[in-house]
């Protein structure tokens, strides 16, 4: 195989500092809205004691969960000996610690108390599946910082494919934590499933993938390098193996509920009745970002297009969203069953569908935190030779 | 608001034991012009909780009257639980729940509020360890190491907790509440410990209704124990085996 060579982009366009500006603005706007929502208190946002998780964890786990996939294509070519993929490993580590970077910062800034981030850090209780998260996000970046640096330091090279392995281990333990998050849940009638942890391992392959296609299909047009379509027929490929992958993990997940009696009326409230969750569940997930994007990879005579690419990995990142919203939003939207037979009523929402409708401040937090994963790779490859000069088919 | 509130008389087969191993009340000076005041029966601060106690609570919805609110208005009285206008994302201990049965129509209400697990889901889930049950059953949420993620609040079956959602105003000393972090029923730990009843009981029994029992469930001797050994008592999602300290009757 011929040698690669990596450099900096130049980033001294217009186009540059504009994609820096707009990029930071967006992150301020993300600030301001926390800061809103921290001094107010969270009764400003559509959150509240029925819908305790909203449009912020959305977009934190989506990020979270994308950014162990964003992952793979260093992994298939450390773990799995493809060479064809060894160009795009250093920009698919940098691209995972940026979006868990971008979710960690949305999670930690919905806290009732982000001022207690120390806190967080020194008490651990070692039965919560969410602080055993904590120390798996802080080791992915430990481990993937190490994993960059053997591929880039030529004295550490040798080392490559055993970071490159660890790494691998630890974004599959990191995404089973995160699955498990919902997965360990007793309590709701869509969660206590231990199909969660291995579906959002597939579905971290999908949203982390078609982000990386974005990003690989963007930094190469902007800054002139060249992207042969060999490699991205590859990236194209694997993505269309991913979606149809989720799709099954998703219908398992509702075939099993809709055999178990207990769970008819979670299954009739979120695939018939659910208002707005149903049509999100199956415009939103399944259409949007499942069929349709999964008819585009294998559709006949926009196999090299560049634009359907694009769109197809848009649509992937849209269902992701939606795929979210339904697991974590129309989850808790469900009312719990206390009282299994009875029609129950209170004054604490108890026996109804809950509403949701999130707030300005929350969607812009979510935002904000895309921004912060897209300023760090627009910057990092702006200092340091993370992409290869070129990426032209192979003669 | 003082520590040691009014104490009006409620559990009277509890008060009568209790009252037989009072001392009397005295008063202790801990810094020049500051008094507290030490109660009868109190358990000693220096005196660690002991496991031997499980306390709980007896509810008999044949009794709970539809529509009263005793229990409600005590428990927010007790730890200043304002309302915002603002039913979605306001702080409720106890609720009242009315319950149709399906199949025959048959109607009840009862009061619902942290049912004090055994094997707590929200101490589970808790990163920092925030959530935590007392050796005495009692589950609590230590205020100053919540970093209000809510996880519990996701855990929890029986949507039994609140997140503040905003700035607590009137705050009492023996009740502390913080905007941001998570707060349940606290069995009325601070009136417990002073061997006091919890409000709510105590509103149930001053009010006629004595639909809610409170007392030690270790104890074979206690009310709430001889009568459950009586007439039974169920627990709120059995099926999750959470061992409950609340029971009730009529379900």
């Amino acid at each position: 195989m011929k040698k690669i060579e990596y450099s900096a982009i130049k980033g001294n366009s217009l186009g540059y500092y504009g994609l820096l500006g707009g990029l930071g603005l967006l992150m301020l706007i993300g600030l301001l809205a926390v800061w809103h929502m921290e001094h107010q208190g969270h009764w400003v946002t559509g959150m509240n004691n029925q819908i305790v998780w909203g449009m912020p964890h959305v977009f934190a786990v989506f990020l979270i969960v994308a950014a162990s996939g964003a992952l793979n294509v260093a992994s298939v070519a450390s773990v799995f000996r493809k060479e064809e993929y060894e160009p795009l490993a250093r920009l698919s580590g940098l691209l995972a610690i940026a979006l868990l970077a971008g979710g960690l910062v949305v999670l930690l800034l919905d806290l009732g108390r982000p001022d207690r981030l120390i806190v967080a850090m020194t008490y651990y209780n070692f039965k919560s599946i969410f602080a055993w998260n904590i120390i798996l996000y802080t080791g992915f970046f430990a481990i993937v910082g190490i994993y960059i640096w053997f591929m880039m330091d030529h004295n550490m090279y040798k080392f490559k494919k055993t970071a490159g392995m660890a790494a691998f281990v630890w974004r599959l333990i990191l995404t089973t934590g995160t699955g498990s998050i919902f997965g360990f849940l007793v309590a709701r009638s869509a969660y206590d499933a231990a199909l969660l942890a291995p579906m959002f391992i597939v579905m971290s392959f999908a949203f982390g993938l078609a982000i990386f296609i974005l990003v690989l299909m963007a930094s190469y047009h902007w800054s002139g390098r060249e992207l042969g379509d060999e490699i991205v027929a590859r990236l194209r490929n694997l993505l269309g193996v991913f979606i149809a992958a989720v799709l099954y993990f998703v219908a398992v997940y509702h075939l099993t509920n809709l055999y178990i009696t207990e769970h008819h009326g979670f299954e009739k409230f979120i695939l018939m009745e659910g208002g707005s969750y149903t049509k999100i569940f199956w415009i939103g997930q399944i259409i949007l970002g499942g069929l349709i994007p999964l008819a585009l990879v294998y559709a006949p005579g926009v196999k090299n297009c560049r634009k359907t690419l694009s769109l197809i990995c848009a649509l992937v990142i849209l269902g992701g969203l939606a795929t979210m919203y339904t697991v974590i939003i129309a989850g808790q939207a469900y009312p719990l069953q206390i009282f299994p037979g009875y029609e129950v009523t209170s004054s604490f929402f108890d026996g109804v569908v809950n509403d949701y409708t999130p707030s300005i401040y929350e969607i812009a937090l979510g935002v904000g935190g895309v921004a912060v994963s897209l300023l760090i790779v627009a910057f990092v490859i702006k200092v340091l030779p993370f992409l290869p000069k070129s990426l032209a088919d192979s003669k | 608001m003082s520590a040691n509130k009014s104490k009006v008389a409620v559990n009277n087969s509890r008060r009568a034991f209790l009252s037989k191993t009072a001392s009397t009340a005295g008063m202790i000076t801990i810094a020049p012009g500051v008094l507290l005041h030490q109660v009868a029966n109190a358990k000693p601060d220096d005196q660690p909780i002991s496991e031997k106690v499980r306390w709980g609570m007896l509810i008999d919805t044949n009794k709970c009257e539809k529509g009263c609110t005793d229990c409600i208005d005590a428990c927010n009285a007790e730890h200043s639980l304002t309302d915002n206008g603002r039913p979605e994302s306001d702080t409720q201990y106890i609720r009242k729940v009315t319950l149709r049965d399906k199949s025959t129509g048959h109607e009840l209400s009862l009061p619902l509020m942290c049912q004090h697990c055994e094997t707590a889901p929200c101490v589970d889930v808790c990163p920092t360890g925030a959530s935590f049950t007392r050796k005495d059953g009692i589950a609590l949420v230590d205020k100053h190491i919540c970093i209000g993620c809510r996880y519990c609040m996701m855990a929890c079956p029986y949507k039994a907790r609140s997140f503040v959602h905003e700035a607590v105003k009137n705050q009492t000393l023996s009740a502390p509440r913080g905007k941001g972090t998570v707060e349940s029923c606290t069995m009325c730990v601070h009136r417990v410990d002073k061997g006091e009843t919890p409000a709510c009981v105590e509103a149930c029994s001053k009010g006629m209704h004595d639909a809610m029992i409170f007392g030690d469930l270790n104890d074979p001797n206690s009310k709430i124990s001889k009568s459950l050994a009586q007439y039974g008592g169920k627990q709120l999602r059995a099926d999750l085996q959470l061992n409950t300290a609340v029971r009730y009757r009529g379900i």
